[in-house]
């Protein structure tokens, strides 16, 4: 254990090495994601460029009555509610200690660091003045009676929790013995720190709108946005987890043991039933919010025949199909289930952000391609630097024997 | 009482995010002088729709000078190249004159909004931007029930732009340019409280000319730019679906629960950790 304990000290050059090996990429270079993924990420940075030369306008569609696109509504409000899937599994795995859910935590919250990595990135390019980003966080005049700075706090405090909720995957990837351990020691206090700030947050951007009352088409506004949107990123999360697993399982396919394999369905089943359980939960909310605001009125207009299909098709449906793969133990349901609910969520938060934010407006904001190429290139980054790590670090793979992490 | 609102949700605001920190839990002082608002009075029955406003306005912010004017049926907006601008409207009673422009809440959304205090309510009254604060982030257009504020899209450095009262002017002595430089006398700038009892006085004293009711006195909690009309606002325009609380008042619930989640999950948390893990030491075969 000594020898090795600090690698990073007493062998300087081979780690220099052993880093610059691991960054080389590894594995076949003409894969379908990566002819699909690189010249749309190149695209995307020369559409960056551009946007910070030209501004915000030169890129994007976004207009004076409808301020927010597809990089806050899609990147930041859509993608934090599908990073949901950390702070769920960490509740399970870690203060309920639910074991069987072990083989998948450390995925999520990777992904789930990513995600806020990325997300805060895409926010930032959507500041019209990113170099004042510091004002709020140095305490340059707090707008502290603000939604968006408790948001914003939240999200960087909970960038750092969840880098340490993942910190011992990179101390067991560098065999750096002494630092797991004492990481390992902090993960309890960083995921109930992380739980709490995530159910501020996540029900935080529904608060965002809370003033946006006239503003946003009466089916899609209520008081209690905050916690629909904390009560759907619990299915949120968890269908991303759901998906993101049954992709991974495939790419990634040499790194699971055969075990985890076999847990992976006992899992999905037991997630689908979460789902289920919540989305009704949700359902019932809504539907308590649409008595109480006397909204029979708009359901025969074309806003309201859009809300019946966000509603039926995308949340009565996908808890059907959820309950469905559960009685029958049968995970191909939950897969579709997974799927329908994810387009589902993000409608549900494309419209409360953009679609249903000012429809009355004369001209209505639809995202120039370079928008949509930003907010893709976005993602593929992330699913780059996901595959990285994973194809490094022990985050599918199990841990070193000399790293114990059960019950950290 | 506007002022002692706002710091109240600045003292919630701050414990939450002071929790948050660790440390930093400290109210600012509530020490502010409460100084009356000053305010516009706008009668558009006395509006000749002469765009003398929209000259003056465009001058002393160098903005350029306007090329379209009044007319009925054609609605001109503010835009980031100009702060206020006179419509004209067909109405019951023939054809009215109306000047928009930033309203100048009394407690408004956009300062709410706003996480650096850029956007801020002055304790004189108009509410200002200020650059050197501002992060670009659009969400004080979210929120502002008027869709004030606008933005410099092609811009690499944007700046928000809206009316703001003069506040330079004022803070030098001088009336805003529009007040000054308006023929018809249809602007009046005053105390808040001065010009509702002048609005009053002149609804009472030509009940025929005047629709009975000052837009802006209980609009938005109140706003600091009061309008008279001949008819019903919605002939000209207004929405009028406006609530009359204040729009911050909207954030209350959420914000006053940050602290009470701050102290509550966490203990609930180390509490089912707790109970969890005597469980599994009972039946242990863990490890
Ligand atoms: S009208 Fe809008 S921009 Fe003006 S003070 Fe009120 S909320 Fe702010
Ligand atoms: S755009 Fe500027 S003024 Fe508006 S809320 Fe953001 S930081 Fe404040």
């Amino acid at each position: 254990m000594t020898s090795s304990a600090f690698p990073l000290k007493k062998e300087k050059k081979s780690i220099g090495r052993f880093l610059l090996d691991e960054l080389k990429p590894r594995g076949k270079w003409l894969t379908p994601f990566n002819i699909i993924s690189i010249p749309v990420m190149l695209v995307g940075a020369a559409i960056i460029v551009i946007r910070f030369i030209n501004g915000i306008g030169a890129v994007s569609n976004v207009t004076q009555d409808i301020p927010w696109g597809v990089w806050k509504g899609f990147n930041v409000i859509t993608g934090v509610a599908f990073a949901g899937g950390a702070y769920i599994l960490t509740f399970v795995v870690y203060v309920l200690k639910v074991d069987k859910f072990h083989s998948i935590v450390r995925v999520t919250v990777l992904n789930g660091f990513l995600a806020y990595v990325f997300y805060a990135g895409a926010l930032v390019l959507d500041l019209g003045k990113p170099w004042n980003i510091f004002n709020p966080i140095i305490g340059n005049n707090f707008g502290a009676n603000s939604v968006l700075f408790l948001v914003a706090w939240h999200f960087l405090l909970y960038i750092v929790a969840q880098a340490i909720e993942f910190s011992p995957a990179v101390a067991e990837w560098l065999n750096a013995r002494r630092a797991h351990k004492i990481l390992s020691g902090l993960t309890l206090g960083a995921v109930i720190f992380g739980i709490t700030l995530s159910t501020l947050h996540q029900s935080g951007l529904g608060a965002l709108f809370l003033m946006a009352k006239e503003k946003i088409h009466p089916l899609w506004y209520s008081e209690f946005i905050p916690l629909l949107f904390l009560m759907s990123s619990v299915f949120a999360g968890l269908s991303m987890v759901i998906f993101e697993g049954s992709i991974s399982e495939r790419v990634f396919a040499d790194q699971i043991t055969s075990e985890n394999k076999k847990q992976r369905k006992d899992i999905i089943l037991i997630l689908s039933r979460i789902c289920a359980f919540s989305m009704f939960v949700y359902l019932f909310m809504q539907i308590l919010v649409f008595a109480h605001g006397h909204r029979w009125a708009y359901i025969n207009t074309p806003m309201g025949y859009w809300f019946l299909l966000e509603m039926l098709g995308f949340v009565v449906v996908p808890m059907l199909l959820f309950l469905l793969s559960f009685k029958r133990a049968n995970i191909r349901w939950a897969k579709v289930a997974a799927v329908l609910t994810i387009v589902g969520i993000i409608l549900n938060r494309l419209n409360v952000s953009i679609i249903a934010f000012r429809w009355d407006a004369a001209v209505h904001y639809v995202p120039s391609w370079m928008e949509i190429v930003v907010a893709v290139s976005i993602v593929f980054v992330e699913i780059w630097i996901f595959r990285w790590v994973i194809n490094r670090m022990p985050v599918l793979r199990e841990s070193p024997s000399w790293a114990n992490n059960k019950h950290a | 009482m506007s002022i002692d609102r706002r710091n109240f949700f600045k003292v919630l605001g701050v414990t939450g995010a002071g929790l948050a920190l660790g440390k930093q839990a400290q109210a600012e002082p509530a020490g502010e002088e409460v100084t009356e608002f000053k305010a516009i009075l706008y009668d558009s029955t006395r509006c000749v729709g002469c765009q003398s406003c929209e000259f003056s306005c465009a001058e002393v912010h160098n903005l350029p000078e306007p090329e379209d004017f009044p007319e009925v049926g054609v609605l001109r907006k503010t835009n980031e190249k100009r702060r206020t601008v006179v419509n004209a409207y067909d109405t019951s009673k023939g054809e009215v004159y109306v000047k928009r422009q930033c309203m100048h809440c009394n407690q408004p959304a956009c300062g709410a909004a706003c996480l650096t205090q850029a956007m801020l309510k002055t304790k004189e009254g108009p509410v200002i931007w200020r650059e050197n604060k501002c992060m670009g982030c659009r969400y004080c257009m979210i929120s502002c029930p008027f869709d004030v504020p606008k933005f410099e899209y092609n811009s690499p450095n944007p700046k928000i732009t809206k009316c703001n009262m003069c506040f330079e002017r004022q803070q030098e002595g001088q009336l805003p340019a529009c007040v000054e430089n308006c023929p018809a006398e249809a602007l009046m700038f005053g105390t808040r409280r001065e010009l509702i009892a002048e609005a009053r006085r002149r609804i009472v004293e030509n009940p025929d000319a005047y629709y009975p009711h000052i837009y802006g006195e209980n609009e938005a909690g109140g706003t600091s730019f009061l309008y008279l009309s001949p008819v019903p606002f919605e002939e000209i325009g207004f929405r009028t679906n406006i609530q009359n609380a204040s729009y911050p008042a909207l954030t209350k619930g959420f914000l006053y629960s940050v602290p009470a989640v701050f102290v509550l999950v966490p203990s609930v948390l180390l509490g089912i950790h707790k109970a969890t893990k005597s469980n599994l030491d009972k039946n242990s075969n863990h490890d």
